[in-house]
């Protein structure tokens, strides 16, 4: 035996300090691997076969023929499919949506629904066969047409309450000096990580095992177990490097699939998502149409708030993009109304993608802001401190570390605003306009319960174990920092493992709350095991393992606005001849919590931004009417920023440590893109002088703009 | 994905020869184009031919003064040729507008010209469209079409031809060279691709069985103040929604010549004759280009969701004209 000594006190803390990813060599050099490249013996390759009609019910497969094809082994259709259990609710608090829940019924919901999975010998015989598969459709007409008008939209509560209403709007309208009443509309839009969805199933010695792309590995057990009718404790699910998630990996038609295909044949099986199929499977941000309704008095101080917004969601299942949510928490006023409303309509059910509600609800929100700025003849920064809030504006519940204003102040100064002359359309550089922008941002901060376990070796290493998931964020090597500050040993001496459901329970790497949450549980395991290691222990060849569970502490949070908030800076050149529009500058100046890695919360925050760009500018998701299905879904279609579109784009933060956890963590994973877009609808506006409420200001709604109405 | 045969040509008669009169073959170039298609199974041959390894990467002066340019020459290559910087600028910054870079050193001059629309219903096969599949009718009429042409289509098909570089090589008169199983044979660019018609299935006047053997410049003196501006929905790596190839040459204030070709607006680059007609011999000034942008897009049949490409070519129009007028008073 022997003993271990632990850190010491003098041990110079890494959280804070810069660190390169600590599996970045094993990804830059082909060593990492992605769920759909790990090797099995006699692995089979499923291809799922989607709907090509967006309403009606499957009259007929003709399977035989594709069952002849050279090595096909299996069609998996809802006429022989196993049969899941979909009556239960899952970890985040809803029923799973049914397009997960593939073969069970014969009616197709949305085009691109999945009608059959076609298993064979290798993938390319799979694809070949899935595309060969005739299926008779009884086709129904369909309605995918989205308008903030329609009459059947209806309130959902969602993760927050449909509606919220205080004062009376109509009267407060009237008393106002000025009035902002504006419609606001951003498109359909797509994650598109660029690791594609794919899990891998098999059966082993009475254990279901699947290797998966997701954002939380017990999350999927729980609705594999869920679904399937298992005992969670016989079923496995890792993923140990996911190339991107942004909210759309989390159970799927293609895990669900695999284990269908994998549980008939007996054998391991792989399903991979196409590009293509993610436009239709992988979930996306719905369409939104918002109205904003601003009164204030001259001096600009809020009297009305109105933010109405209306979302798409399936007819199978209720998903609500809360867009009006961000104005509970921005602006308070005497009379204040909000509401989320959806749509039921032909196509997939929307989903979480990043900053769900505060993405597209900041652009409808700050650009109302810009416009009473505008009409107030007061500078827009100037207009928010006026209407700074002291507690939540609907809770009434006090603010836990608002640092609102000290963000806009430091990137005022550092963006050179004080020099700004607000009058639009003055500026130019050859055939471009210029002109800046800002916009606030906001997004919760919370943490959930999770475990994780602390290993001391006898070689004086240590190994933390926690169901966490690096979906690109940089989350494993933020918690190998938190850990060896809480062992206070030196980073070289921890190894975090990750991404494995068999490590315990713990919260998903999403809503800004994975690395918190881990990082509590973390904390307190290698705390503790620090603590034994201190009194001298003996240590046992197997060394010593101590396990948390943070339920009760994070139970014991009192009720508070929580928050990361920010201010946004955009500096765009327009050229009203082509409708060309190009960001020449960005900064993002965030009060988002103790900072664990300086290195990856930058590219974090950053990769925010540069989204927001490509929100304002490019992305859009164009579905045609007579099929109800995309044109373009693919990245030739679906254009998200370049390089070349990015121009300097600066994150960074102030101090801002949340007393209430135990390292200070906020959460940085989505506020980035908060705000963003609005900062640069506001800068065309000032290049210009005209408003664009449409997003992505494309060059043909420039030209337009520039051709005849006043406002696009 | 289809299983396919795939052989290498040793020489232009070899590679001919293997095609022969099959219609499930195609050559393989780059294929940066051919491949995508067959991955989303608009394209389903059963045997590719590859040509990348046939003599015809090079570019050489012509007895004419011109330059010919071999037909697998790499679009990185072409666009970094001293003599084509020097002699036909736009051309130069016509193909570096197109694509990225890893696409442009693969990508060849031959199947560049042969490169499919990337209209969103042509790509889907589960879509209908007249080019794919004659007679199952053009949804992007009625449908999406913010990005489809203005001039030239028809009631069949709205596409647009997607090359950068063939609208400047229009703009210079080239000439396309092919070998087919009975010889030589070359047709003028602007003839080259045919009109969308009641046939948009039917893209190029390519006889059966030819191979594109390089494209050929005349000299063309104006060419060398000349300049390709396009405009596309972002910075970098996507198609236009409008360009202009144009060249001038101004004395004592007066256009002596003009070369202008549009892209993005029609099924094929779309040389401005009508414009050049208007610019020649008139007064090198902003009031003369809009005359000639008028005199050209007076043919202009927008659909209802690409109305805005009218100003904008207009507006391309001048702006080009007019720096070129700049840089030639300099």
């Amino acid at each position: 035996m022997t003993t271990v000594a632990p850190g010491t006190g003098t041990h110079a803390p890494s959280v804070g300090t810069a660190h390169t990813r600590v599996e970045g060599r094993d990804k830059v050099t082909g060593a990492a691997r992605y769920a759909g490249e790990v090797p099995f013996a006699g692995l089979a390759y499923g291809w799922l076969v989607l709907s090509t009609v967006a309403r009606g019910r499957i009259r007929a497969l003709d399977t035989d023929p594709v069952l002849a094809m050279p090595g096909v082994l299996a069609v998996l259709d809802h006429r022989n499919a196993p049969r899941v259990d979909t009556d239960y609710t899952g970890l985040l608090g809803t029923p799973p949506d049914p397009t997960c829940a593939v073969f069970q019924h014969d009616r197709v919901p949305h085009l691109g629904w999945p009608v059959a999975l076609v298993v064979a010998e290798t993938s390319e015989q799979a694809r070949e066969a899935a595309e060969t598969l005739v299926v008779h459709y009884e086709q129904e007409p369909h309605d995918i047409d989205f308008t903030g008008g329609r009459p059947d939209a209806y309130p959902v509560d969602g993760h927050m309450p449909g509606v919220t209403e205080k004062g009376d709007l109509d009267a407060a309208l009237v008393s106002s000096a000025v009035v902002v009443d504006a419609e606001y509309t951003t498109p359909e839009e797509h994650h598109n990580p660029m690791e594609p969805h794919a899990a891998t199933a098999r059966w082993d010695g009475g254990r279901l095992e699947v290797i998966d792309s997701n954002q939380g590995a017990t999350w999927v057990v729980g609705e594999l177990a869920n679904l399937f009718s298992l005992d969670p404790a016989s079923v496995r699910v890792r993923s140990e490097h996911v190339g991107g998630g942004f909210g759309s990996k989390g159970v799927r038609a293609h895990q669900v699939a695999a284990v269908m295909a994998a549980t008939v044949l007996q054998r391991p099986v792989r399903v991979v998502m196409t590009r293509r199929q993610m436009f239709s499977l992988a979930g996306y941000r719905s369409p939104t149409a918002q109205r904003v309704r601003l009164g204030a008095d001259a001096d600009g101080r809020l009297r009305a708030l109105e933010h109405r917004s209306v979302s798409v969601t399936s007819t199978v299942h209720e998903f609500v993009e809360p867009s009006a949510g961000v104005a509970r928490v921005m602006y308070d006023a005497d009379a204040h109304h909000t509401a989320n409303r959806v749509v039921r309509l032909d196509v997939p059910t929307p989903t979480w993608m990043r900053a769900p509600g505060e993405a597209p609800g900041s652009f409808a929100l700050e650009a109302a802001l810009d416009e009473l700025a505008e009409k107030c003849g007061i500078d827009p920064i100037e207009l928010r401190l006026r209407n700074e809030p002291d507690k939540g504006p609907v809770s009434g519940l006090p603010f836990a570390g608002r640092n609102l204003a000290a963000c806009f102040r430091e990137g005022a100064r550092r963006f050179g605003w004080a020099d700004r002359d607000p009058r639009p359309g003055l500026r130019r550089d050859g055939r471009w306009l210029l002109g800046t922008g800002t916009a606030a941002a906001s997004f919760p901060s919370g943490a959930a319960p999770s475990t994780a376990s602390a290993t001391a070796h006898p070689d004086g290493t240590f190994t933390v174990r926690i169901s966490a998931a690096d979906i690109g964020t940089g989350a494993r090597t933020a918690l190998t920092l938190v850990a060896a500050d809480a062992l206070r040993v030196s980073v070289e001496r921890v190894r975090v493992r990750i991404g494995d459901s068999d490590f315990g329970p713990a919260m998903i790497a999403g809503g800004s709350m994975g690395t918190r949450s881990w990082s509590w549980a973390v904390t307190a395991a290698a705390g503790e095991l620090r603590e034994r290691l201190a009194l001298d222990t003996d240590m046992p060849p197997e060394g010593i393992t101590v396990r948390s569970d943070t339920t009760a502490a994070i139970g014991a949070l009192t009720p508070a606005e929580r928050h990361s908030f920010g201010a946004q800076f955009a500096e765009v050149a327009v050229d009203t001849a082509t409708g060309e529009v190009r960001v020449r500058r960005m900064l993002g100046v965030f009060a988002a919590g103790r900072i664990v890695n300086p290195l990856t919360a930058r590219n974090q925050l950053r990769g925010g931004m540069i989204w927001g760009i490509s929100m304002a500018l490019h992305e859009e998701a164009v579905r045609d009417r007579a099929s109800g299905g995309h044109v373009g879904a693919d990245l030739a279609g679906y254009h998200v920023a370049t390089h070349a579109d990015v121009p300097r784009v600066e994150a960074d933060w102030i101090d801002d440590a949340d007393p209430a956890d135990p390292v200070g963590i906020k959460g940085i994973g989505e506020i980035g893109i908060v705000g963003a877009a609005a900062a640069v609808a506001n800068a065309v506006w000032h290049a210009t002088g005209v408003r664009h409420r449409g997003l992505p200001i494309r060059p043909d709604r420039v030209l337009s703009a520039a051709a005849g109405a006043p406002d696009a | 994905m289809r299983e396919f045969d795939y052989q290498r040509a040793a020489d232009v008669a070899g590679a001919v020869a293997l095609l022969g009169a099959d219609p499930d073959t195609r050559f393989l170039g780059g294929g940066t184009n051919l491949v995508d298609l067959m991955k989303t199974g608009v394209e389903r041959p059963a045997r590719l031919i590859d040509i990348r390894e046939l003599p015809l990467d090079h570019i050489e002066p012509t007895p004419e003064g011109g330059l010919r340019i071999g037909a697998t020459v790499t679009n990185g290559d072409l666009a970094a040729h001293p003599a084509i910087r020097r002699r036909y600028p736009a051309l130069a910054q016509a193909v570096l507008a197109g694509a990225s870079g890893q696409l442009r050193n693969m990508a060849t001059v031959g199947g560049n010209l042969l490169q499919r629309t990337r209209c969103g219903y042509f790509t889907d096969v589960t879509k209908p469209c007249n080019k794919r599949v004659p007679g199952s009718g053009c949804p992007a009429i009625e449908g999406e079409h913010h990005n489809h042409a203005i001039l030239g289509a028809s009631g069949h098909c709205v596409a647009v031809h997607p090359s950068d570089m063939a609208v400047a090589l229009t703009a210079f008169d080239a000439v396309v060279h092919f070998e087919t199983a009975d010889g030589p044979g070359e047709s003028p660019l602007a003839s080259f691709y045919l009109p969308v018609g009641d046939t948009p299935h039917r893209e190029t006047a390519l006889p059966p069985g030819a191979l594109i053997t390089g494209v050929t410049l005349p000299p063309a003196p104006v060419a060398a103040v000349s300049r390709y501006r396009k405009v596309r929905e972002r910075a970098s790596y996507a198609f236009a929604i409008g360009s202009v190839a144009a060249a001038l040459d101004v004395r004592d204030g007066v256009v002596h010549d003009a070369r202008l070709a549009l892209g993005a607006v029609a099924s094929r680059p779309w040389r401005a004759v009508a414009a050049e007609h208007v610019l020649t011999g008139a007064p090198a000034d902003a009031a003369t280009y809009a005359a000639a942008a008028d005199a050209e897009l007076a043919a202009a049949r927008p659909l209802p969701h690409n109305g805005y490409k009218v100003d904008l070519m207009r507006n391309l129009v001048v702006a080009v004209l007019s720096e070129l007028a700049e840089e030639a008073a300099r």
